[in-house]
């Protein structure tokens, strides 16, 4: 299968400080690649290449070569197109202090989508994709900021959603709720992978095992293994990596 | 365990102590407030009423009026009111729009070694005694005037509008520029991330969310707007009558009304510059109503 991702001799710098070190790796359609290894090891720095984010930190410096279905990232496609198909949820939820309603219809309208029926269309069918509808179609016009944290992180994915991404990228999206509400965003990328590809970061290697099909390791800023989620769980060719998984480190 | 006893005997002490303090503080502030209100209402309501000692004079007379010639004992501040909202609203209109632009461009879209140097800049400019400005303007401003205007000399409601809107900018622009930086990154990531521009991030997510600094910042440049008189003197041209007509007609405000004659002003003039403050007080208090209206409606939805 054609992979959605090739990253080819990746380096990352902050100033002087190499924060990910030749990383070669092809992240594959329709799947879900969770991004494991210790706090500090590189797994959001690498996530944020994937959509540019690293742009906004004045002293990230890039070398090597991304392409999202055979397009450079860096060249080929503006830096905004590539956000509409490489979609982000982050940590910790970050609705925009304005209504449910307006927090989905945010990207869209950014790209000069106007028709009232068709952002109405969007908001529910995206609302819906986020297992979110029921819960909130009755207060769309109610702030976003009241919604639980579990709500928001969902409300993001929602928010994602609208603009009909081919990726989501997602860095530790449960991280900040509770087990209840951690299950239900599990169920919902279930869901979501069998229309997008997925790439989480993710610290629980529970979580990875449950619900990815490519695992990539990192340590230090390196790609150590990447392999089918449960040949790296089961039987992992490298040592670190074993070391990791069964908790001796990190 | 004794010594406990007594530390906590001492923390109750000095708890009281600091309670009495602030309470003392509180107190000297409002009753400061109480005695400038009761002084000025005194003094300047008394002309309205029967028996006051230096004659009575129509309550709206003067606030109607269109003249105020103490020679010939006219007291009329109605036209002062108008140009004092002309004023005021000139320099807002001008001013708020200039500031929120200079404060994104140092918040958000200068280079870092660039706002390092405006942002300075800006917070000196606010610091300067407002008689400096009076000095620029009148040094500066209103020769520029002249060229254009109509009339044959510069001292005009334009002058005072640039004056006044040079003074709030700083003020405004210091406390917005606050305002859009301690909007939370994440909002800005969460736009960015949605394909939206940089511009359209600023717009749509950062400046709404700053909306109550925004508020604070314009409430603090009305407040400095309304009340100068030092810098608005030296520009005006400070007539005996007349509402403008044109941005080029001079002006007189109720700031300056009082500050002009209150060194040589006696009896009933001298009560009338305080029927005068008392005109700028209520004005400024509606002002000051409203805004707060509008910021507690926008500023926290
Ligand atoms: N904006 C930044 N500037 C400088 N160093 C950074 C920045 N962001 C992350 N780092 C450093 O890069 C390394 C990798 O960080 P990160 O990608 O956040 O790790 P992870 O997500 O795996 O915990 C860490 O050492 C971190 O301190
Ligand atoms: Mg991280």
């Amino acid at each position: 299968m054609k992979p959605k991702f090739s990253v080819s001799d990746l380096n990352l710098f902050y100033g002087n400080f190499q924060a990910l070190h030749q990383i070669n790796i092809e992240i594959p359609s329709n799947q879900v690649t969770a991004l494991i290894g210790p706090s500090g090891c590189g797994k959001s720095t690498f996530l944020r290449t994937l959509n540019r984010m690293n742009d906004l930190v004045d002293t990230a410096k890039i070398t090597g070569n991304i392409q999202l279905d055979g397009e450079n990232i860096y060249s080929d496609i503006d830096v905004m197109k590539l956000r509409t198909r490489v979609g982000m949820v982050f940590q910790k939820p970050n609705p925009f202090p304005m209504s449910i309603y307006d927090n989905i219809a945010y990207g869209p309208r950014c790209q000069g989508v106007k028709d009232k029926q068709r952002l109405n269309q969007i908001v529910e069918d995206s609302l819906r994709g986020a297992a979110l509808w029921d819960e909130v179609k009755d207060r769309l016009n109610k702030s976003a900021m009241g919604l639980s944290g579990g709500q928001q992180q969902r409300l993001c994915i929602a928010r994602a959603i609208a603009m009909e991404p081919e990726v989501i990228l997602m860095d530790e999206p449960t991280s900040a709720l509770d087990p209840i509400a951690t299950k239900k965003v599990e169920e919902l990328m279930e869901q979501l992978k069998k229309k997008y590809t997925i790439v989480i970061v993710t610290h629980s290697m529970q979580q990875a095992a449950r619900i990815s099909d490519k695992t990539a390791f990192f340590l230090m800023g390196e790609l150590i293994e990447f392999d089918d989620t449960n040949k790296v769980f089961t039987n992992p060719q490298d040592k670190r990596t074993e070391d990791y998984i069964t908790g001796r480190f990190g | 365990m004794k010594k406990d006893m007594s530390l906590n005997k001492r923390r109750v002490v000095l708890e009281k102590f600091f309670h009495g303090v602030f309470l003392l503080a509180a107190l000297i502030a409002v009753l400061s407030v109480a005695l400038i209100i009761i002084f000025i209402f005194g003094k300047g309501l008394a002309p309205f009423f029967s028996g006051n000692e230096y004659g009575t004079y129509s309550f709206i007379d003067f606030i109607t009026g269109l003249k105020w010639t103490p020679q010939s004992g006219e007291y009329g501040v109605g036209y002062m009111i108008v140009n004092s909202i002309f004023a005021t609203f000139g320099a807002i209109l001008v001013g708020v729009p200039i500031a929120l632009f200079t404060a994104v461009f140092i918040a958000e879209i200068a280079p870092k070694w660039l706002a390092g140097i405006v942002r300075p800049a800006i917070e000196l400019l606010a610091a300067i005694p407002s008689v400096l400005y009076g000095v620029f303007g009148f040094a500066v401003i209103t020769p520029l005037v002249k060229q254009f205007s109509p009339y044959p000399t510069g001292d005009s409601l334009l002058a005072v509008i640039i004056v006044l809107t040079i003074m709030i900018l700083p003020t405004i622009v210091a406390v917005v520029e606050t305002a859009i930086r301690a909007v939370p990154k994440s909002y800005k990531e969460g736009s960015l991330a949605l394909g939206a521009s940089k511009i359209q991030t600023i717009f749509k997510v950062t400046l709404p969310a700053a909306r109550s600094g925004i508020l604070t910042g314009i409430i603090l440049g009305v407040g400095r707007a309304i009340g100068e008189t030092m810098a608005v003197i030296l520009v005006a041209g400070n007539p005996e009558s007349g509402i403008a007509t044109t941005i080029f007609s001079r002006v007189r405000l109720l700031t300056t009304n009082i500050a002009l004659e209150q060194g040589y002003a006696a009896k009933l003039h001298e009560q009338m510059l305080f029927s005068t403050a008392v005109v700028l007080f209520i004005f400024i208090m509606i002002i000051n109503l409203v805004l707060a209206q509008i910021q507690k409606r926008g500023g926290d939805r």
